[in-house]
């Protein structure tokens, strides 16, 4: 018997590490530590900051107008995958297991009420052929590189960047990194797209497991309604024309940015823009959602600013 | 012969189960005789680039005053900023406080990772022209505290599929670099002086991932908790890329303007 158990024993040493993978399975709180006025109430109309955009991406974006969602037609368009961090939401991760082998088939990365489920294909099949259909999910396959989860995802349709209208094209692509800490997971999304960007673009969010988070796994159903009568039946399209988006130097007026930098670009990135900023000055107090962490009490924070519902402030005249 | 079954069920149900874990198992340990720059999974020596695509406007440029925008901090906190005074800062020889270890990986910076001798991973920054030393192995902190403090390391290497020594082939495979810094001074998480006290702890989690296009990649995954100035832990990620030589490394000294 005892030779029995030690027989056991060593199976279960030597099955451990033919199977090892990381669990990251739960319910994954966001922690809006960053960008949290991207994730949260949104970007600036204009705002393009740290985008490595071109030139052809930066003019379809200036003819964005976010009324264009008011378009019965639009209103139920999802986000593309790469919203998975961009957005303000939590994750909801689970596996799909073969019944017969228990091998992960997929992971799945749950939907929020304007992006779709996230499958994470794990059993080495193929991405579709170049002409495939594109789809909101896009189509996904994953393996593991030590500890972190790498998934690549092609064939989603054209979608948004940034919630202010810069695009990604049907030909953009996404690898994201999975990797999980403790209860910490860290989520970084490589985005590439031959149209509209001229280098990687990379954004990463950090989450906390949270079993009691309120998270679903399918989005809510969208029913279109017609939001601005003018625009039933009139097929037009809520846009700017070339030259004449109004809002190109609100962040200018508001922030003391250059223009040029607000635009995007690669070189926005990059450390040494900061040479181009010698002669910044910033606004003398904080202007726009200066009550600091959601849910502060209602009462003074910065200086000449009062703090109104939803963590905006207002400056205070007096 | 009933012995047969059971090691079959053993192996077949707690398998499976066992293998599913949590990111923060036991890391293997490189065998004792190695020194940390011997026993290190890869080489992540050389220049990263701080890549700004995140908090751009909190980062790039500095913030107006009273700006607490994703920082959970404290009444208290929140008190401090108020009143932070540049002018004061400098008169004072503390210009480099928005440079210390709780915030310098977020400022737009270029890093020279090198090893200062085997069991230590020096870290310099070109902005502000500082220097982070992390230890390996039995090492000790203490004495006065400093802005970079006291940074304790070590690498949490990955489960292999098929056991033994993890000599990773590629970056993405290394596992991660775990660093602990306190006994740091007290400084500021971003320049408009939303502060950090001296009980602050800072953990890190270092991880190196390879693009599709043979890039590296390096994302810090940053929890900082301070029981004085932070209502919760203030978790951030930035990302920086691998450059292919030090031909942009531009040291500036510490600033407490823009």
């Amino acid at each position: 018997m005892v030779k029995t158990i030690l027989l056991a024993f060593n199976m279960l040493a030597v099955a451990v590490p033919a199977l090892a993978q990381i669990d990251l399975a739960g319910h994954w709180a966001a922690r809006a530590h960053e960008d949290w006025e991207e994730r949260g109430p949104g970007p600036e109309v204009v705002d393009y900051l740290g985008l490595p955009i071109n030139e052809e991406a930066r003019s379809r974006a200036l003819a964005y107008s976010t009324s264009a969602f008011s378009l019965p037609e639009r209103q139920c368009l999802y986000y593309a995958p790469h919203y998975n961090v961009i957005g303000p939401f939590g994750l909801e991760i689970w596996a799909d297991t073969d019944p017969n082998s228990g091998r992960v088939v997929s992971w799945n990365i749950g939907a929020f009420i304007d992006k779709a489920v996230n499958t994470i294909w794990m059993d080495g099949r193929p991405h579709p052929g170049p002409n495939a259909l594109r789809t909101f999910s896009g189509f996904t396959t994953g393996q593991w590189e030590g500890n972190t989860l790498v998934a690549y995802t092609t064939h989603y349709k054209e979608a948004y960047l940034r919630r202010n209208g810069v695009p990604t094209s049907d030909q953009a692509s996404m690898t994201m990194y999975i990797t999980r800490h403790g209860d910490m997971l860290t989520v970084l999304e490589v985005i590439e797209d031959p149209v509209y960007l001229t280098e990687p673009f990379l954004v990463s969010r950090n989450y906390q497991l949270d079993p009691a988070a309120n998270m679903t796994r399918v989005p809510a159903p969208c029913v279109p309604e017609a939001e601005l009568p003018q625009l039933k039946g009139e097929g037009r399209v809520p846009h700017y024309l070339p030259g004449r988006n109004p809002f190109v130097n609100e962040m200018t007026q508001r922030y003391n940015l250059p223009t040029e930098a607000v635009l995007g670009g690669a070189d926005t990135m990059y450390p040494e823009y900061k040479k181009k900023l010698e002669s910044y000055q910033p606004p003398a107090i904080c202007v726009r959602y200066c009550c600091g962490w959601g849910g502060a009490p209602p009462g003074r924070t910065a200086p000449n600013v009062d703090c109104i519902t939803g963590g905006s402030g207002k400056i205070n005249e007096q | 012969m009933r012995a047969a079954p059971l090691i079959v069920a053993l192996g077949l149900t707690v398998a499976p189960i066992a293998a599913q874990t949590r990111g923060d198992a036991a890391p293997q340990t490189p065998p004792a005789a190695k020194t940390a720059r011997a026993a290190a999974p890869t080489d992540v020596t050389g220049y990263w680039v701080s890549l700004i695509t995140e908090d751009w406007r909190w980062r790039m440029v500095m913030p107006a005053r009273g700006d607490y925008q994703s920082v959970p901090l404290t009444a208290e906190a929140k008190r401090v900023a108020d009143g932070w005074n540049p002018a004061k800062d400098e008169a004072a020889g503390e210009q480099c406080r928005a440079y210390g270890a709780a915030g310098i990986m977020r400022m737009p910076t270029r890093l020279h990772v090198t090893w200062a001798d085997e069991e230590t991973l020096k870290v310099e920054a070109d902005a502000g022209t500082q220097t982070r030393l992390l230890h390996f192995g039995a090492w000790k902190g203490g004495g006065r505290p400093s802005w970079q403090g006291d940074s304790a390391a070590t690498w949490e290497l990955p489960r292999r599929a098929e056991g033994g020594a993890q000599p990773a082939d590629s970056v993405s495979k290394a596992g991660t670099l775990k660093v602990v810094t306190a006994n740091m001074r007290p400084g500021y998480l971003r320049q408009n002086g939303l502060p950090y006290s001296g009980k602050a702890k800072l953990t890190e989690y270092w991880d190196f991932h390879g693009g599709r296009n043979g890039e590296q990649f390096l994302v810090v995954s940053t929890i900082v908790e301070d029981p004085q100035y932070l209502q919760t832990p203030w978790m951030t990620s930035p990302n920086f890329k691998r450059e292919p030589d030090g031909s942009k490394w531009d040291p500036s000294p510490c600033r407490t303007s823009r």
